[in-house]
């Protein structure tokens, strides 16, 4: 091979690597002795070589043609201007907009990074007294300070998760109903082949994968912020897959943003990926989404879907119906949070509402502290069907 | 050893028959698989590179049957594992046949005799599964292993085949270690109703299935299906691509157009026609929530744009 097709091949690598695929290495170096095998003059053996080799996961096959075609067709000269726009497209070419701020919030100092921003924090958390935090617990998100909702976030870090387990067909030494003959007849062996003990095994129990639906239409703004929080909370503490959705005229999944470690990062990161802050409620319309799109990849095993939202529909009721009746159907619990349920004169007479009523099995409150407590409970004690 | 000898030089002419992924494509052909282009490029990589195939896509496409024609081209045994949740070494790999261990040490007890480790967990008392298998006859004739919907595996025989696809070895404690020096072509499948972990995919040559064009989904129906009537298998094909284009919960797959076709044959159906769409499109839509939505005004609708297309 020449040097200068290696050279432009390991430039091809690097290019990819950059927009954001998974190419090592080890893959380049397969390319590299594939060739031997194939007519490096034959344009389409090579770009389906180099894809089948580079690509492993579908998302990325639209991206890596055209930056296939970019890359080998076109006179280097010309690529500036359209390879920034595919870069660009990677990650994403909506204006960036972020999370709604609090009323009262001041605005953020300029040099206000992570590491300073946490110091204030644990300040409050420390001063704060016992009955203070009591009032805290029970305070509507919507109606809380920045200082308070601060104050708040940091504690609900300290909230212990735990969704029940499920039984899964896996099965391990126990006591189960099913005859381990494996353990049965090697302690037989030990009394010369006389079977005194019959061994069982039982089903191992796996923790239920999570997805969270939250809702962050414009009537949903004032608690945003925190249930962004909470989310991010989750994530973290829970062991098993969780799945993050967010929605107001369509729906944007937003598990890999909040995966990073640094929260302030993460939810910068949300922000910039979801464009519909705000916006109006499409709930029927996203849970379609949800289902076509991702529901047969993520309900499997069992799942626990968290629905976030105050019912306030502007799309069709019909729509929102069937959806939620398919949601039920593949998953395990459907856990409906609505905010307004704290106010103790709230009674869910929306349409939304009353649409999706009959698919869910529990209807909680989701504003204060003291109701995400009431849900941590509820998750634990989930039944192992 | 003479015949072992044979049976190499055999599997090694048969691979290397194929100079050329074009070669490659027709030879799938004769044997009546129609790959794209880019399908005939990776089956081509797999065998000359010695890695992993993993193929993704909907349901009804037609990635078991890439193993099952593979191994008739190779003129070798196809090894299938079907993978399932809670699928573990005792079903993958080996497992001891205890019922026949008992009955052994009863006999020898009848005849006054008493049973000797060593001898009950010899290879007589061996049951092989899939895994062990392929990897017993590699050392023979490769054989094509096929890793079936491996999405409905969980995370743990995940792990487990990642570490059998990088080194082809099995160890059984009883027996030793079983290894090979010609690995067997893998196939592995998945519908995606999990994601498969990126560890294992890296190993592998990945292709996405899609949907097949109009064009080619005739070319399929034809080399499968050559009695059924020219219209039919037009109409029925055009019928199935416009169910694609549609808003239904699960899309009909390559699958499905060839069971209609033989459905519709089996009818003594020349062509179309509403009424025999509505009665037979159980064949084609798998949930009665897209069955309601196309029977009768739909069926309708897409039959006029067919006969206006064709018109």
């Amino acid at each position: 091979m020449s040097g200068r097709l290696l050279h432009n091949l390991l430039l091809f690598g690097r290019v990819l690597r950059g927009l954001g695929l998974d190419v090592n290495p080890g893959r380049m170096m397969d390319l590299v002795s594939a060739l031997d095998y194939i007519e490096i003059g034959n344009k389409a053996d090579f770009f389906y070589a180099a894809r089948t080799l580079l690509v492993h996961e579908r998302e990325d096959l639209e991206l890596f043609d055209e930056a296939f075609e970019l890359f080998w067709r076109k006179p280097a000269e010309s690529w500036g201007v359209e390879w920034q726009g595919l870069s660009r497209r990677r990650k994403s070419n909506k204006p960036i907009v972020m999370p709604p701020p609090l009323k009262d919030e001041p605005p953020p100092a300029e040099n206000n990074t992570d590491s300073n921003s946490k110091e204030p924090m644990t300040v409050i958390e420390v001063t704060r007294t016992y009955s203070d935090r009591e009032v805290l617990r029970h305070k509507d998100f919507a109606q809380m300070s920045a200082e308070e909702s601060d104050a708040v976030n940091e504690m609900m870090a300290h909230l212990q998760w735990k969704i029940s387990e499920r039984r899964t067909r896996r099965r391990r030494p126990g006591k189960g109903e099913m005859l381990d003959l494996r353990r049965t007849l090697r302690r037989s062996l030990r009394a010369g082949g006389e079977i005194f003990h019959w061994s069982y095994r039982e089903p191992k129990l796996k923790p239920r994968p999570l997805v969270i639906i939250a809702d962050i239409s414009g009537s949903m703004e004032r608690y945003t912020r925190v249930l962004l929080h909470f989310i991010y909370g989750m994530k973290a503490a829970l062991t098993q897959p969780v799945e993050a959705f967010v929605f107001s005229t369509r729906l944007t999944r937003i598990t890999r943003p909040l995966q990073i470690r640094d929260l302030d990062l993460a939810l910068k990161n949300v922000g910039e990926l979801v464009d519909d802050w705000a916006g109006g409620t499409r709930i029927g319309e996203s849970l379609k989404y949800f289902n076509f799109e991702w529901g047969r990849r993520m309900l499997g095993r069992g799942a626990v879907v968290l629905i976030i939202s105050d019912g306030w529909d502007r799309g069709d009721v019909e729509l929102l119906d069937r959806e939620m009746a398919r949601l039920k159907r593949n998953c395990h619990r459907i856990i409906w949070l609505n905010p307004l349920l704290g106010a103790a004169d709230y009674e869910p007479l929306t349409r939304g509402i009353q649409a999706a009523l009959p698919h869910i099995d529990n209807f909680l409150p989701v504003h204060n502290l003291a109701s995400l407590e009431d849900l941590a409970d509820r998750l634990a004690e989930l039944d192992r069907r | 050893m003479r015949r072992v000898q044979e049976f190499c030089n055999f599997y090694k002419e048969a691979a290397l028959e194929f100079t050329s992924i074009d070669s490659l494509q027709s030879a799938l052909r004769e044997r009546n698989y129609i790959a794209e282009h880019g399908l005939a490029t990776s089956l081509y990589l797999t065998l000359k590179l010695n890695r992993p195939l993993f193929l993704e896509g909907e349901a009804g496409v037609g990635k078991t049957e890439v193993a099952k024609v593979i191994a008739s081209l190779l003129g070798t045994d196809l090894i299938r594992l079907q993978c399932y949740e809670g699928l573990d070494v005792h079903h993958a790999v080996y497992e001891w046949n205890y019922t026949r261990q008992m009955m052994h040490i009863r006999f020898l007890e009848a005849s006054g005799e008493k049973a000797n480790e060593a001898e009950l967990f010899g290879p007589e008392f061996l049951l092989r599964r899939p895994l062990l298998q392929a990897i017993e006859q590699s050392k023979v004739k490769p054989p094509v292993l096929l890793i079936d919907e491996l999405d409905r595996s969980d995370e743990e025989f995940e792990a487990f085949l990642l570490e059998i696809l990088s080194d082809f070895q099995i160890t059984i404690p009883e027996i030793g270690t079983i290894t090979t020096p010609n690995p067997p072509v893998v196939v592995i499948t998945s519908n995606r109703t999990r994601e498969v972990h990126d560890a294992l995919k890296r190993r592998c040559l990945y292709y996405w299935i899609d949907y097949p064009s109009f064009e080619k989904e005739i070319e399929i129906v034809q080399a499968r299906l050559p009695h059924a009537p020219e219209k039919l298998a037009r109409q029925v094909t055009s019928f199935i691509q416009k169910l694609r284009e549609m808003d239904l919960y699960k899309l009909p797959g390559v699958a499905e157009t060839l069971d209609w076709t033989t459905a519709l044959v089996a009818l003594d159906q020349k062509a179309l026609d509403p009424v025999i769409v509505d009665e037979t499109l159980g064949a084609v839509l798998k949930y009665q929530d897209d069955v309601e939505k196309i029977k009768g005004e739909q069926t309708r609708v897409i039959l006029d744009r067919i006969k206006a297309e064709t018109a």
